[in-house]
């Protein structure tokens, strides 16, 4: 059995495993994040509590109606979508006039709502979600839990679906101008408010399937977003606003560091992406894979 | 000139910024296939007609008429397919994109536009730089494509907002060639120009606007007779 | 403003002499301190425009610093507070100097980030008690002779803080430092092109807002004689700026008047605990859409046809 460093080999791949699968949590994420501030220039505090929601959606589903975590895995997003698209309509749309740090409390105050209510209702101990895709691979230096190997298909999948989207289809184009100037894009003839609801509906549809891939993983709990969103953050800020490719990257890294931390020298694993955050900022203050604003 | 031919009509247009009360009743007539000038000093409120035109200028009171329609009360994205488009005084090249993909955004409103290979003839430059950075163009470039990608969507009425600024004169040559081909297309160009023998060169009326209001009218044919009018409006 | 000063600070000094008289002395001390809390958080937004999630790092860290100094190494009062309030204001300058390098949405996403990191490092460290936190902290006589074991002598001693520390923070605002903080809110770069050292600026203003932050963290100690790790969590970043929306941001009462607010009504849900994440989360949604000025910059706005020098 070899020893990497002093760590026999199949527990740093267990761990570098679960590194890639925090890493595509973040990465999808910090995805959504990342869209939706470009478009809208809001940071959307609610995505954690999106994500959350995803992953309840796919438990009240299951448990209430019998409805299986495949189906769960594209009737939530759908549904988060058209309840996100509401949010900016209704809500967003109205703040864009004013400062945007007002939006960023908005979305904090509804994080904090949809939170606080799934903890009065289901109380904050968490709710097992059954794995759906039982047993792994023995790959001789580790062992695969299929659902894992699934969890980081799915979200990279995502991810670079995504990715094509917005760099290689004409709505994708429509996007990337309506960033750099929306008023000019609305002169061409291109709605540029409706592409923005659909973008903010995009974004939260990620953090919920974020959320249905979650579940399984550990357990449905209403806390199981907010914590999550501020690593998510300084994931942003490492990776910088400007790249849909830097922010993938950055997230699956991070991911990785954070696993690696954790195995040789564990009391830095939950402070080592804050502390790289800090050094980011110091050093490229717009980012590894942002652009000069 | 019968009333319906005109492609833009304005009637006592009054805009604002916020609270600072910019345009003051501009009062204007675009007649359908000519080239008219918008012409004044540095803040005198000719950038901000175009935008009231084109819908940009949140708060305005007044009547705009595009082809006929009126269009006070419209946002920009509703205006446009009525067969306006607009090439703003920082040309608005769009960083993300690359020149092929910012030639190619704005999407077909009506058919009558120029195809895509007509436009490529037109600017034989823009080709050969397809897969470049948006802005990795020279100024004189830039203005090319800011001009081409609003050619090939239908809209025949074009607001140009200084397209010959900061540009060397082989290219305002240049740009003075397309003008007079648009018009002998059909297209009608309401532009705002601080070049005097450029305007003189090209357009067939001119609007003299100051502090927000309009209030000198030439015929071309008036101001290439007596060219001090102008002095009066512009002197230094 | 400036003339009503005298009549608004002698009618503050009343109010402040007859609460406790009318109200528990432990509500009201609590409710000055994180009125205090506030107060230091409203000077880096309202006047500079700087949105800091973190603030919980400062008030919280002092809580536990001056804590500990007054249980595990027996300071005195006086000297611990003063502890308290160093920490606070070095951490400012160390998170400062690193925030201030991004604006707007960054800074308030990297200032959250670094409370969060200083959070862990408190859920780990061994001298904050983890969970249970630093309890039982006693309250010493200060300079020797004023015995704060009494909660009312306790009220009166964080009434004179609390009025002194409120009347130097309007003086700042009412200062041409503050006129220059507010115009470098308002307008960065026309500021940095009349010359101003922008970032020096909003740095000191951050160093200010943090070093009283601790300074309310540091009293908070002695009224519940506990520090725990409730006070260096994002919910208690949050809580402030709650408090700050509601009462009116970049106001100077606001900050005063949102605290009441929010303690009242948290007092009122003490059977409902649960409830008030939801209820807040629900107060923050309606404050932004419908009342963004807060309570006092609205009622300033209406009945004194006044604007509050607010964040746009």
């Amino acid at each position: 059995m070899t020893d990497i460093f002093g760590i026999p080999l199949p527990a740093l791949m267990g761990q570098l495993t679960l590194g890639l699968i925090n890493g595509a949590f973040y990465a999808v994420l910090s995805l959504g994040l990342t869209v939706i501030f470009g478009m809208l220039r809001v940071i959307n505090f609610t995505h954690g509590a999106q994500f959350t929601l995803g992953a309840f959606g796919a438990w009240m589903l299951l448990n209430y109606f019998k409805i299986p975590y495949w189906v769960s895995l594209v009737i939530m997003p759908l549904v988060m979508a058209v309840l996100g698209a509401l949010v900016e309509r209704l809500l967003l749309k109205r703040l864009y006039e004013m400062n945007h740090l007002f939006q960023l409390l908005l979305t904090f105050g509804l994080a904090q709502m949809i939170e606080g209510t799934l903890a009065v209702v289901y109380g904050s101990s968490g709710k097992p979600y059954d794995n759906p895709m039982p047993g792994g691979v023995d790959l001789g230096f580790m062992f695969l839990p299929y659902y894992r190997g699934w969890v980081v298909v799915a979200s990279l999948s995502a991810c670079l679906v995504t990715w094509w989207a917005i760099e290689r289809t004409r709505l994708g184009a429509y996007l990337r101008a309506s960033t750099d100037n929306p008023e000019l894009v609305r002169t061409f003839g291109i709605p540029v408010p409706h592409l923005m609801t659909m973008t903010y509906a995009f974004g939260v549809a990620l953090a919920a399937l974020a959320g249905v891939l979650a579940g399984p993983i550990d357990q449905v709990k209403p806390s199981m977003g907010s914590g999550l969103i501020i690593t998510v953050f300084a994931v942003v800020v490492i990776g910088g606003v400007g790249s849909i490719m830097g922010s993938i990257v950055t997230g699956f890294a991070l991911g990785l560091l954070e696993s690696l931390t954790k195995v040789y020298y564990p009391p830095a694993s939950s402070v080592v992406i804050f502390l790289v955050m800090a050094i980011v900022i110091l050093a490229k203050p717009t980012g590894l894979f942002g652009r000069q604003p | 000139m019968t009333a319906t031919c005109a492609a833009i009509e304005i009637k006592g247009l009054q805009g604002y910024y916020g609270p600072s009360h910019v345009l003051h009743g501009i009062d204007l007539r675009v007649p359908a296939g000519q080239v008219v000038t918008l012409l004044g000093r540095n803040g005198a409120g000719k950038t901000t007609t175009l935008r009231a035109i084109m819908g940009l200028l949140r708060q305005r009171v007044g009547s705009i008429r595009i082809n006929g329609k009126e269009t006070i009360g419209l946002p920009p994205e509703r205006i446009s397919p009525i067969g306006i488009a607009y090439c703003p005084e920082e040309r608005g090249i769009f960083p993300s994109l690359n020149v092929r993909e910012n030639l190619m955004l704005p999407p077909v409103l009506m058919p009558g536009g120029f195809s895509t290979d007509e436009v490529i003839a037109m600017f034989p430059r823009l080709a050969e730089r397809f897969n470049s950075p948006g802005t990795k163009l020279s100024g004189g470039e830039q203005q090319m494509l800011a001009i081409a990608r609003i050619l090939r969507n239908g809209c025949k009425i074009l607001l140009l907002d200084e397209p010959t600024e900061g540009l060397a004169p082989v290219i305002v040559q240049q740009i003075g060639d397309v003008i007079q081909e648009l018009k002998r297309r059909g297209y009608t160009v309401l532009l705002v120009e601080q070049r005097l023998d450029f305007a003189m060169s090209v357009a067939d009326l001119h609007y003299v606007v100051e502090h927000g209001c309009v209030v000198a009218q030439f015929s071309n044919d008036e101001l290439l007779a007596e060219p001090g009018r102008l002095q009066k409006y512009l002197g230094v | 403003m400036r003339h009503h000063s005298k009549l608004i600070f002698t009618l503050l000094a009343l109010v402040l002499a007859v609460a406790p008289l009318v109200a528990y002395p432990i509500f009201v001390t609590k409710l000055l301190c994180f009125a205090l809390f506030a107060s230091a958080f409203n000077l880096l937004f309202g006047q500079a425009g700087l949105l800091s999630f973190g603030h919980a790092l400062f008030f919280g860290g002092a809580a536990y610093v001056t804590g500990y100094a007054l249980k595990a190494w027996g300071w005195n009062t006086e000297w611990a507070v003063l502890l308290g309030m160093a920490f606070a204001t070095t951490a400012g300058l160390i998170v400062g100097l690193v925030s201030i390098r991004r604006q707007g949405i960054y800074f308030a996403m990297i200032t959250l980030a670094l409370a969060q990191m200083f959070y862990f490092f408190c859920v780990n460290a061994p001298f904050t008690g983890g969970d249970d936190g630093i309890s039982a902290i006693p309250r010493r006589p200060i300079f020797g002779v004023i015995d704060i074991s009494d909660d009312r002598t306790l009220y009166y001693v964080v009434a004179v803080t609390f009025f002194l520390s409120f009347a130097l923070i309007y003086r700042i605002i009412h200062s041409p430092y503050g006129q220059v903080l507010r115009a470098i809110r308002d307008n960065e770069q026309r500021a940095i092109s009349l010359g101003y050292p922008v970032d020096q600026y909003k740095l000191i203003a951050f160093v200010i807002s943090a070093a009283f932050a601790g300074l309310a963290g540091a009293l908070k100690v002695l009224v519940f004689r506990l520090a725990t790790l409730v006070d260096v969590g994002w919910g208690n970043s949050g809580e402030v700026i709650l408090m700050t929306l509601v009462g009116g941001i970049g106001t100077v009462f606001g900050p005063l008047v949102g605290a009441g607010f929010i303690l009242t009504m948290q007092s009122y849900l003490q059977g409902y605990a649960q409830w008030v994440p939801v209820m807040q989360g629900f107060v923050f949604v309606v404050m932004v859409v419908m009342l963004p000025k807060g309570v006092v910059g609205e009622f300033m706005v209406r009945i004194f046809k006044v604007q509050p020098a607010a964040v746009k």
